[in-house]
């Protein structure tokens, strides 16, 4: 049993991260007929609180509250795993990658995510309005007008075979890509890295 | 020869990942995806997919981690949907499976390559936000509000955008 929890505490492999993340499909769909999405809980987020008599936003957002239960479900995921199965350990990261990010400025890689650019005090600086709001923003404004994220184009749309989320998920990497490569050294630089 | 009409559609999506349950469902059978969303969310910090380094290793394709990730899911999810269509599976509550299929439009090019800019930035898409915030992250709740406000703001300006 101690070993057991031993290995649920260390990272796990994508082999078995992939496929429970991929039954999330059928046990979506055979417990009570729904598609898996994430980026529509926001949608959901926006009819509910801000819908503003916009046409986009006028449906029964009440029909659709499992999907704002399952992320709340997501969360609640992130705050057992941080309380009861977290990792001890400093999380490793690619040694080509961790050279590239510190010539971007990047100092820290010990947590998930980069503590030079992911707290608090950086919430009224350029970091935080690049990272924070300018990120978040693209986030929200692409998955919607894409119609879905990674997980109802990328999981949901390719594994039922609709080409049309083929298509969105080439264009998620291409953006990221180019986000990566071409845009973000300037971003670092600009924000004070 | 014939032109298949194409009928332009009165009103928008109503939602990208609909809900095809006819019955009803309320109280504790809402419950059910709550839970499946608790299982889903530890799977994405135990595997570190909540973590920007590991969507810069994905982008700078200096780990196939990610790819490993993305890949084996998609393909867990295929051979599930093939079963669920030859052996006519059903809901717990007996109705058949439905799934909507996606419709081709701009919004999946130009949509599709704004969201991969963000996703390269926050390290995250949508999923991992709420993971990330449950973990700890709490300022990550000023980019969840921010993408919000970017769903917002697309659906103010949906009928003017090229779609």
């Amino acid at each position: 049993m101690e070993q057991l929890i031993e290995w649920i505490k260390q990272p796990w492999p994508w082999y078995v991260a992939g496929p429970l993340i991929g039954l999330t499909v059928p046990a979506l769909l055979i417990i009570g007929n729904k598609s898996f999405g994430i980026s529509s809980s926001l949608r959901h987020a926006c009819a509910a609180c801000i819908p503003a008599k916009i046409p986009f936003f006028q449906y029964d957002w009440k029909k659709e509250t499992w999907n704002i239960l399952f992320v709340v479900g997501i969360f609640l995921g992130g705050v057992i795993a941080s309380l009861f199965l977290s990792n001890p350990e400093a999380v490793v990261v690619a040694e080509s990658t961790q050279r590239d990010l510190a010539l971007l400025g990047i100092t820290d890689f010990t947590s998930l995510l980069p503590a030079d650019i992911f707290n608090w005090s950086n919430l009224f600086t350029l970091k935080g309005l690049f990272f924070f709001v300018i990120g978040g923003f693209l986030v929200g404004f692409g998955t919607r007008y894409a119609g879905g994220c990674t997980s109802g184009h990328a999981i949901m749309g390719i594994s039922n075979l609709q080409w049309p989320s083929m298509v969105a998920t080439v264009f998620f990497m291409i953006g990221g890509f180019v986000m990566t490569h071409l845009i973000l050294p300037y971003i670092m630089a600009l924000v004070g890295f | 020869m014939k032109v298949k009409e194409n009928i332009p559609q009165a009103n928008p999506v109503e939602c990208e990942a609909p809900n095809m349950g006819k019955s009803g469902e309320s109280g504790w059978k809402l419950l059910r995806y709550l839970i499946v969303g608790v299982l889903f969310g530890i799977v994405f910090v135990k595997a570190e997919v909540i973590s920007w380094f590991r969507i810069q290793e994905m982008f700078r394709l200096q780990s196939f981690f990610m790819y490993g990730v993305i890949g084996s899911a998609i393909l867990v999810g295929l051979v599930s949907i093939q079963l669920i269509k030859r052996f006519g599976v059903k809901t717990l509550s007996g109705e058949p499976i439905k799934i909507a299929d996606k419709e081709f439009r701009k919004g999946q090019v130009i949509g599709g390559f704004i969201f991969g800019l963000g996703w390269a930035l926050t390290g995250a898409c949508p999923g991992p936000l709420f993971a990330q915030i449950g973990f700890g992250y709490s300022v990550i709740v000023v980019t969840l509000l921010s993408a919000i406000a970017g769903t917002w703001v697309y659906g103010k300006f949906a009928d003017k955008l090229p779609n």
